[in-house]
């Protein structure tokens, strides 16, 4: 049968080189038609350039694309949707305030009766199990769900082809299981779809074929049924990654310790934090799963000192700290990493230099009487950038400028450098490759093994299953009593994940 | 429909001359306005860009001219450029100079005929404060109840202007002038006139001022952890709040300090060119020094450098009114040209422009 179906779509010789980049180096691929085909790699190995090409948003520089044998060179994503690719990006283009079906309608280009269009989506829910109710306004619901809109707005133009860009990143392992049906429906019914993730296990389980790039080059073609995650990792990156060592540190004295904390979010669509109280240790990493919006921004604003809070709410070794804001925090020892890089934990328009100011002028003495002192302050960059693998030639570039693995590590980098008591981090891999993602995590390793208390809140199950000790979920604002890691069992972990989550 | 991507490799050199480009185009426009205007137009761009400098009929009292029209638009502009570059707007310069200037001439005219050394330093210090009061208002309204500081600092230049006007013929005029508007000349009042420190150069103390804040304001943006502040929170003011940085703070510093600069540019044009209060006392420094902010690249020398090109072009104007009779409001339009273009080019450096038809949009009723 495969010798008689011609593929659905094949890239020949596909070439795109930026600046001084070469984002694809003669790329040749093969989807078959009704197959799920992996598409894996790195930050950086030219995973979204080559989607980008098939999807009209970027052109290439030389290469042959043949979609449904034939020529095929969109202009745009408009003419790639008409031919009939279809995206699902992995950050969503919604309007939190309009309805779900307003939503789909603003983004069809053929016109729709607003009526025909809500009975569609009603039928589209039932045949592909994409739970979802048209008259909901979005910004109500989860990320899932966020999620089947896109994906209905997809299929209501009938894709030949449905390109999924990192689907699972923001879903709960149930919601999971529920894409992972509908994707295997649509394959059944003919789609192809162009899956593109870095959980290995994942891709083991739901795609039939797979391809690694790595710089730019296809590095392999495998059968991903007959090949284990280790040696998937290891093409990926190029080398064998080192599994992170984990020692434990004895003293217990407890350092931070929050005491029923009611906080109303600043945002409208946010989520409020419900009554949480936790308890950290010395020498110990708690880790606070939960999906994206469960309250992982608020938290982490309350613990920064960004947001205010009640009296008694919080306190750091003994003391009230909820009035003090994020720069007398730190003079106490408690640092944070917030999620978002730019704009938040650092200023775009500034180099690295300038951005080790943001946070450590006064624990490495960087400003005397108001004057900066720049000598010192370059040479604590220098040291982040030796200490921390970052890859940037000199520490007068731009933050902007950093790829996210490089930034990320740099400004983990910037606070693990000052020997803080206690770290809060929320998502300390997100959007960083896997060998910066094993190294940030090792590293936050090594400072709790020297006592430091850590709060490590991530989307990534797997991450914070790796190294905290204890381990709960934030769901829709509250939090389930903390537990130790190693005794749970991923029935537990699924149960914590979706507690309270009805209300 | 136009739409615009950053470009990824802006040219340094490009936005390093960008200012001269516009300055180049300024001259086409304005030289094209002129001719429209039955003006020569070669004739009109000489005598306000050249004759100013060097002809031998105009220079003599073109040079000095220079400075004393560049030294208050130099020190409005660089107080303004702090506030700018963390993205708070002070556009009521122009009532801040007038309050300045109100202000000192009120306690230097309450001190007259006594004669003392400290009479015109402690004009100065009261100037400043008043520019600075005046500028709070617009400040504290915003960081209180996030009021919009554009239009409020504007809406008070207007009060202002009536606060000139109502003093010039009230409280502050001239009790020997035989009833006309204005205040006393304090040219007249030697312990609060400001004269030119050397005779013929139109160097006053307004201008050594300019100098001496533009060297400074280099020296402290550069090196001091308030130029750090201001950029971070123009940059990233979330980063600015997560490096633990009151927003109020910096809301009332910039208008405090762009408020003072520009009431003592008030007291010194007062105390020294203008002599008196007068009905007519601004005549749009305040404005213009937000021209000269931008084509000076918020940077205190490129500061330095736009005061001294608009003052060429203010005295070049008058010249070329007085030579061709070119209107006072072409050389206004002129002057506006300059940061239109500006801004135009250092948009089209930024960004790609691309139009695209939007033929796709197009839907059924």
């Amino acid at each position: 049968m495969e010798s008689t179906n011609p593929p659905v779509l094949q890239l020949s010789h596909i070439s795109k080189t930026y600046t001084n980049i070469m984002a694809n180096d003669n790329i040749s691929l093969k989807l078959n038609r009704g197959h799920i085909h992996a598409l894996l790699g790195e930050n950086g190995a030219g995973k979204s350039t080559l989607v980008k090409i098939i999807y009209g948003l970027v052109k290439p520089d030389n290469g042959k694309m043949i979609f449904n044998e034939k020529n095929y060179a969109p202009e745009n994503p408009q003419a790639a949707r008409l031919a009939g690719v279809g995206m699902v990006f992995q950050h969503f283009s919604l309007f939190d305030s309009l309805t779900v079906a307003q939503n789909i309608l603003l983004g069809l280009d053929k016109a729709y009766s607003y009526d025909s269009l809500v009975d569609q989506i009603v039928q589209m829910s039932k045949n592909y199990g994409l739970a979802l109710n048209p008259k909901m306004t979005v910004g109500d619901l989860s990320a899932g769900e966020r999620q089947r809109i896109e994906i209905v707005r997809c299929l209501l133009q009938n894709p030949k082809l449905l390109i999924m860009d990192e689907p699972t990143s923001v879903l709960t392992p149930t919601e999971i299981e529920q894409l992972f049906n509908t994707l295997k429906q649509l394959s059944l019914q003919g789609t192809s779809i162009l899956y593109i993730s870095h959980k290995l296990e994942e891709v083991r389980r739901l795609c039939n074929d797979g391809t690694i790039l790595r710089d730019g080059k296809v590095i392999k073609n495998f059968l991903p049924s007959e090949t284990t995650s280790s040696e998937i990792a290891e093409l990926m990156v190029g080398k064998k990654i080192k599994p992170t060592v984990k020692q434990n540190s004895h003293s217990k004295e407890k350092i931070l310790d929050i005491k029923n904390l009611s906080v109303k979010s600043q945002t409208p669509f946010g989520t409020n934090l419900k009554n949480i109280s936790l308890e950290i240790n010395q020498g110990e990493i708690l880790g606070i799963g939960g999906v994206a919006g469960s309250g992982q921004d608020e938290l982490l604003l309350v613990l920064t000192g960004e947001t205010k809070v009640e009296k008694n709410t919080i306190l750091y070794k003994g003391m009230d700290i909820g009035h003090l804001n994020p720069q007398e925090r730190r003079e106490l020892g408690l640092l944070t990493a917030p999620e978002e890089r730019l704009g938040h934990a650092a200023a775009p328009e500034m180099s690295l230099i300038e951005n080790c100011l943001i946070t450590a002028k006064k624990e490495k003495n960087l400003v005397e009487r108001g004057w900066i002192k720049f000598g010192k302050t370059a040479q604590f960059a220098n040291d982040i950038m030796k200490t921390f693998d970052v890859r940037a030639d000199n520490s007068a570039n731009l933050a902007k400028t950093l790829s996210g693995g490089n930034l990320q590590k740099f400004l983990i980098g910037r606070e693990l450098s000052q020997n803080p008591e206690a770290i809060v981090v929320n998502q300390p891999t997100w959007g960083v490759d896997a060998s910066a993602a094993q190294f940030i995590r090792q590293a936050l390793l090594d400072l709790v093994s020297r006592g430091t208390a850590a709060i490590i809140i991530s989307q990534d199950l797997d991450e914070i299953l790796e190294i905290s000790d204890r381990f709960t979920a934030l769901v829709n604002g509250s939090i389930s009593t903390p537990k130790v890691t190693s005794k749970l069992t991923v029935s537990e972990i699924g149960l914590m994940l979706s507690t309270h989550s009805t209300n | 429909m136009i739409k615009l991507t950053p470009r990824n490799n802006q040219s340094k050199i490009l936005i390093a001359i960008t200012p001269i480009i516009a300055v180049l185009f300024t001259m086409i426009f304005g030289g094209i306005l002129f001719w429209v205007l039955g003006k020569n137009p070669f004739e009109a761009i000489k005598l306000i860009f050249w004759d100013p400098l060097m002809s031998e009929t105009f220079s003599d009292y073109a040079r000095p001219q220079i400075l004393v029209k560049a030294s208050p638009l130099i020190l409005i502009a660089l107080g303004l450029s702090v506030g700018f570059k963390a993205n708070i707007w002070n556009i009521g310069a122009e009532g801040q100079f007038i309050m300045g200037a109100l202000i000192s001439a009120g306690i230097g005219l309450a001190l007259y005929p006594m004669e003392n050394r400290l009479i015109f330093p402690l004009m100065v210090v009261c100037g400043t404060l008043g520019g600075t009061l005046w500028a709070l208002i617009p400040a504290i309204l915003k960081s209180r109840f996030n009021t919009n500081e554009i239009l409020v600092s504007l809406m008070l230049v207007y009060i202002a202007e009536q606060a000139l006007a109502s003093a010039s013929i009230g409280i502050l005029r001239n009790p020997e002038g035989s009833g006309f508007p204005g205040s006393r000349n304090l040219n007249q009042y030697p312990s609060a006139s400001n004269p030119e420190l050397i005779a013929g150069s139109g160097v006053h103390w307004g201008v050594v001022f300019s100098i001496l804040t533009v060297w400074f304001f280099h020296y402290l943006l550069k090196n001091h952890k308030f130029g750090f502040q201001i950029k971070l929170f123009g940059d990233a003011p979330r980063a600015a709040s997560f490096a633990g940085l009151k927003s109020n703070y910096i809301i009332l510093l910039c208008f405090s300090i762009s408020g003072g600069l520009a009431g003592m540019a008030g007291m010194f044009e007062l105390t020294g060119p203008a002599g008196a209060i007068t009905i007519d006392f601004n005549v749009g420094y305040g404005f213009t020094a937000i021209i000269v902010a931008f084509l000076g690249r918020l940077n205190p020398i490129g500061i330095l450098f736009a005061g001294l090109l608009m003052a060429l072009t203010y005295v070049g104007g008058e010249i070329s009114q007085f030579m061709l009779g070119i209107p006072a409001a072409a050389i206004q339009v002129f002057q506006g040209m300059l940061l239109f273009f500006l801004l135009s080019i250092d948009l089209i450096v930024k960004f790609q422009l691309s139009f695209i038809r939007n033929k796709h949009i197009s839907r059924k009723e």
